[in-house]
């Protein structure tokens, strides 16, 4: 009888003993990923940081042998030289106009192809849409070197038209909204059918708020691919009428002799960085949304 | 019935009207570029000047092929892009995967920490490939009084000499290895959320029952983790592979548009070369063009192949 209870205790200990250690290398574990994670964070913050402290530096402090992690004098006036020497004020207002008048074509084509493959029927529809599918598996490079011979022989070179109709249909964004409407039932249209309401209307009234979410997605990728867009302006325009914020800061700052002036280019890059980081912070949810079915940059 | 069959055509006809601008426009810039990149690449010499001025023959072979492949320049165009994505893919999917596997493994800050693992994702990839630029860069290189840049700051606190990374004469694979930090670091976050989502959505009966049979954790990760993600793990390698062919404005970002440090050996990848190719010889950039589609179909065929036989379900 004895015997058998300090068996137990025994055992008893022995568990308290294992659920100690247990607890000992949970809590390692969690203070090491802890500790993997932040430092992986830091990694990744860290070119931001660098970014914005330089632009904020003279060119004298940018240079010293040992680099300082806060600026001693803040610079403001590398903003204004930044502004200046890449002619940023000019590029950000043609980046606005296109993206904003892109978007809204965009929106307007590509709610009205949506509509049409979800609730209309012809002849031919599944063909239509599966031959449409099928052009997304092509790299983009391909469309481009047509579209330059194009828009040259259409006389479109230097103009608003070439940096925003070729691209004003997107098939994803088109395929994106198609499964959306699908998800609305059938039964409301055929109601407002009934009721006497027109196509427009409807989509108007019904189809378009409930699939905001997504139409304010598009909107995001839209506009972010017109601040980040670089190859097709280089291709495309010449001058500063016409040409968008990211050739302009590229072109801008080309020495690589040694001797640039890196704070001014610093703040050039702020500039061009914090739009995009406004709307991350307050649109963050639709961005990772889009971008986690789309894997589309821009 | 009558009615009912006009009914139809009417809404045919509605149908087209609604889809008249996407179609027109995708004619346009979609449907003929397919076409006409076929036309030019096996048009001998095809240059869009040549075709307007009338100058243009009217033979049709393989010879822009021949031209692309035997040019040197193509070649070494071929071969960065190859590294580069060799280098940079499994890299970040690694480096992915352990991150979101430790994010996925605690609870406060996950949020936070996560939205931090994305911001790299929303920028300009030019703009900050210029801040790369700054941190690896030597101000004042050559002259008595030269200021190292961050990173050589960074390593010279381990102990290490100052490296001349992208400065004048700078050789090929330190240019490589600052592509590959800034591909990787750009390459992360868009691997990180589509991991942590596949992770999250993971049932986790099995993991308990690991816990059950107290299994240890790299085996748990090896013979759970890894399997049961495998679908978003080959989701996120297919497209890290396609980006990796299409490597182009990353290098623009850092070395400007030369896509070379001065003096250096060229870094110039197949979609630049397409680029250069514009202007004057259309042919060439279509042929080239058609190559890349064929790699990228090659690539992404043999991924699907690999993934079907490793994946699980």
């Amino acid at each position: 009888m004895a015997d058998k209870k300090i068996m137990t205790t025994m055992h008893e200990k022995d568990m308290q003993k294992v659920t100690a250690a247990q607890t000992v290398t949970k809590i390692i574990v969690q203070f090491l990923l802890y500790a993997f994670l932040c430092i992986m964070a830091l990694i990744i913050v860290f070119p931001f940081y660098w970014m914005i402290i330089s632009s904020l530096k003279s060119t004298v402090e940018y240079r010293l042998p040992i680099p300082t992690l806060f600026p001693q004098d803040i610079m403001w006036g590398n903003y204004i030289e930044a502004f200046t020497a890449a002619n940023l004020g000019k590029l950000f207002m043609n980046t606005v106009y296109v993206g904003i008048v892109s978007t809204i074509l965009s929106l307007v084509i590509t709610v009205l192809s949506a509509f049409a493959f979800a609730r209309l029927e012809f002849k031919g529809k599944n063909a239509l849409f599966a031959g449409l599918l099928a052009t997304m598996m092509i790299p983009g490079e391909l469309f481009t070197i047509t579209n330059y011979v194009t828009v040259t022989k259409f006389g479109w070179l230097d103009s608003f038209t070439v940096l925003i109709v070729p691209f004003l249909v997107s098939v994803f964004y088109i395929y994106l909204l198609r499964q959306n409407f699908l998800q609305i039932p059938n039964e409301l249209y055929l109601a407002a059918k009934v009721d006497g309401t027109s196509d427009l209307k409807y989509l108007w009234k019904v189809m378009i708020p409930l699939s905001l979410p997504n139409l304010i997605s598009i909107t995001i990728l839209k506009m972010m691919g017109a601040w980040n867009s670089y190859v097709w302006p280089r291709l495309v325009t010449s001058t500063d009428d016409y040409r968008l914020i990211t050739n302009g800061l590229r072109d801008a700052f080309t020495d690589m002799s040694g001797q640039a002036n890196i704070p001014v280019q610093m703040a050039a890059v702020t500039v061009v960085s914090i739009p995009l980081f406004l709307v991350f912070i307050f649109l963050r949810k639709y961005i990772m949304k889009g971008v986690s079915r789309s894997g589309i940059k821009g | 019935m009558k009615k009912f069959l006009q009914k139809i055509k009417f809404e045919e006809w509605k149908a087209w009207i609604y889809l008249a601008p996407a179609v027109a426009l995708l004619l346009v810039f979609t449907v003929w570029p397919i076409i006409n990149t076929l036309r030019m690449a096996f048009w001998e010499d095809y240059s869009i000047m040549k075709e307007l001025g009338g100058t243009l023959g009217n033979e049709f072979g393989l010879k822009n092929f021949e031209k692309v492949i035997k040019y040197r320049g193509f070649i070494d165009c071929l071969k960065n892009t190859m590294l580069l994505t060799v280098l940079t893919v499994p890299i970040s999917t690694i480096l992915a995967l352990v991150i979101a596997v430790c994010l996925n493994a605690i609870k406060p800050l996950q949020r936070f920490l996560q939205t931090i693992f994305f911001l790299p994702y929303v920028t300009n990839s030019i703009a900050i490939g210029m801040v790369f630029e700054a941190m690896f860069n030597i101000v004042g290189f050559g002259t008595s009084n030269p200021s190292y840049g961050i990173i050589n700051n960074i390593l010279g606190v381990f102990g290490a000499d100052p490296i001349n990374w992208i400065n004048a004469g700078s050789g090929y694979w330190q240019n490589i290895a600052v592509l590959t930090i800034y591909i990787v670091w750009n390459a992360l976050p868009f691997k990180i959320l589509i991991l942590l989502g596949g992770l999250q959505s993971v049932n986790k009966q099995y993991y308990d029952a690991a816990k059950i049979d107290s299994t240890p954790r790299l085996r748990v990760f090896t013979k759970i983790t890894v399997p049961l993600l495998s679908p978003m793990i080959a989701y996120v390698v297919i497209t890290g592979f396609i980006g990796g062919f299409k490597e182009y404005s990353s290098i623009v970002g850092i070395f400007g548009d030369d896509m070379q440090a001065v003096g250096g050996e060229s870094l110039n990848t197949m979609v630049g070369y397409i680029y250069d190719a514009l202007g004057n010889q259309e042919g060439r950039a279509s042929a080239a063009a058609l190559i890349l589609f064929a790699i990228i179909f090659v690539v992404t065929m043999i991924n699907m192949y690999v993934s079907k036989k490793k994946t699980h379900y």
